[in-house]
């Protein structure tokens, strides 16, 4: 039984004071990735056809394994972050909401690490 | 997880109709959306069809036409009848409005009426505002300040602090707004939604009030604010008009604003 006010519900826990760190990183990030996926695709265009050794010389050029790696990083946060955003709206369960939120991270832990390795293996050569 | 079965005795099902008067030339169907808590029976759509040459313009003067010469049950708020009150907001053909200010005419088809979504309801077409208006209460809708007033005068403000308030004192509070919005309906006991957010926003842009800080801090919150993802129904269904999710998107600034 809830005899709790509704006054007192609705004030709850109180505020986090954050969330405006989340928001303004998705922002950025969006933004951000406007110019980066253009020079991406782009890219993508220029080198598709070439053989492997032509690829690795692309890639071995600082501006483009940096541009690349931002590119794909962004792309990952910006992935995170929308996926937590999706989580808090739908996901109720105090548990299964938590787990889902540790786990997006994990993955994103992930790919963040393997596509960098990739890129700098491309890039450095190996 | 969301919930996509309804709760049991949830399902809407027909309910009676009641023909026109005979002789009628210009009938409209009224299906109105008929629950009594007190029977335990399922939510019913009634039929009422309404002689227009006999009845009223707007689809409130329908609405009291069938409580006063067909079905007395019939239970809906209304009070100011001409869109002052924000009593009469209801779910009108798929669109949360005020039933004052809705033309009958606007409408193609039958007139098809529900109280406002995903609220709980008292009866008919009267939603349980309970949680808005405590909502309301939480982000303190008046002016609080730490220096006395001068002596013998009011507290000035002048033409053009007055002009940001422009689009915020106009909310009457219907929740037309707060009751469209699919966040609040996902996340409701936690946003604070798009009027109660309006609000928070008429008293962060008012000029006298010296807690701003204080009010930007209680907001900053993942759930209370930043479930706001720019929707916009509640912009598009305001039946006076006014934006909610600019308001919002003000607060949203002041917070980033305030952090560089």
């Amino acid at each position: 039984m809830i005899l709790r006010s509704p006054l007192g519900r609705a004030r709850g826990l109180g505020s986090s004071r954050s969330g405006s760190d989340h928001y303004w990183a998705q922002r950025l990030t969006a933004v951000a990735l406007v110019p980066l996926v253009v020079w991406f695709v782009a890219s993508l265009i220029v080198v598709t056809g070439s053989d492997l050794a032509a690829v690795k010389a692309w890639a071995s050029k600082p501006y483009n394994s940096a541009l690349l790696l931002l590119t794909l990083l962004t792309g990952i946060w910006h992935g995170l972050l929308g996926f937590q955003v999706v989580i808090e709206d739908y996901v109720h369960g105090a548990l299964t909401k938590h787990l889902s939120l540790i786990f997006i991270r994990l993955v994103a832990a992930f790919l963040a690490i393997s596509v960098s390795l990739s890129t700098l293996k491309l890039a450095l050569g190996g | 997880m969301v919930e996509f079965a309804l709760p049991a005795n949830s399902v809407v099902q027909t309910g009676k109709t009641f023909p026109a008067p005979s002789g009628a030339t210009r009938v409209k169907a009224f299906k109105l959306y008929r629950y009594n808590p007190d029977t335990g029976d399922n939510p019913r759509l009634d039929t009422f069809m309404i002689d227009l040459d006999d009845c009223g313009p707007m689809v409130l003067d329908a609405l009291l036409k069938i409580k006063n010469e067909i079905d007395s049950t019939v239970t809906f708020r209304r009070s100011c009848r001409e869109g002052i009150c924000g009593s009469c907001a209801m779910n009108i053909d798929g669109t949360n409005t005020l039933a004052c200010l809705k033309p009958i005419e606007d409408i193609q088809g039958d007139v098809k009426i529900y109280p406002l979504p995903h609220m709980p309801v008292v009866k008919d077409l009267v939603p349980d505002l309970t949680q808005p208006y405590a909502q309301l209460a939480s982000i303190k809708p008046w002016l609080e300040t730490h220096s006395s007033p001068p002596p013998d005068a009011e507290r000035l403000q002048s033409v053009e602090e007055r002009d940001k308030l422009d689009g915020l004192w106009e909310c009457i509070l219907c929740f037309c707004c707060q009751t469209s919005c699919p966040s609040y309906w996902w996340n409701g006991d936690r946003y604070l939604g798009p009027a109660v957010l309006l609000q928070a926003a008429r008293w962060i842009n008012d000029s006298r009030d010296e807690t701003t800080g204080e009010r930007l801090d209680a907001l900053e919150d993942p759930f209370k604010l930043y479930r706001c993802h720019t929707i916009m129904n509640c912009t598009s269904t305001c039946p006076k008009g006014l934006n909610p999710a600019k308001a919002i998107a003000g607060i949203k600034d002041k917070i980033t604003e305030r952090r560089y």
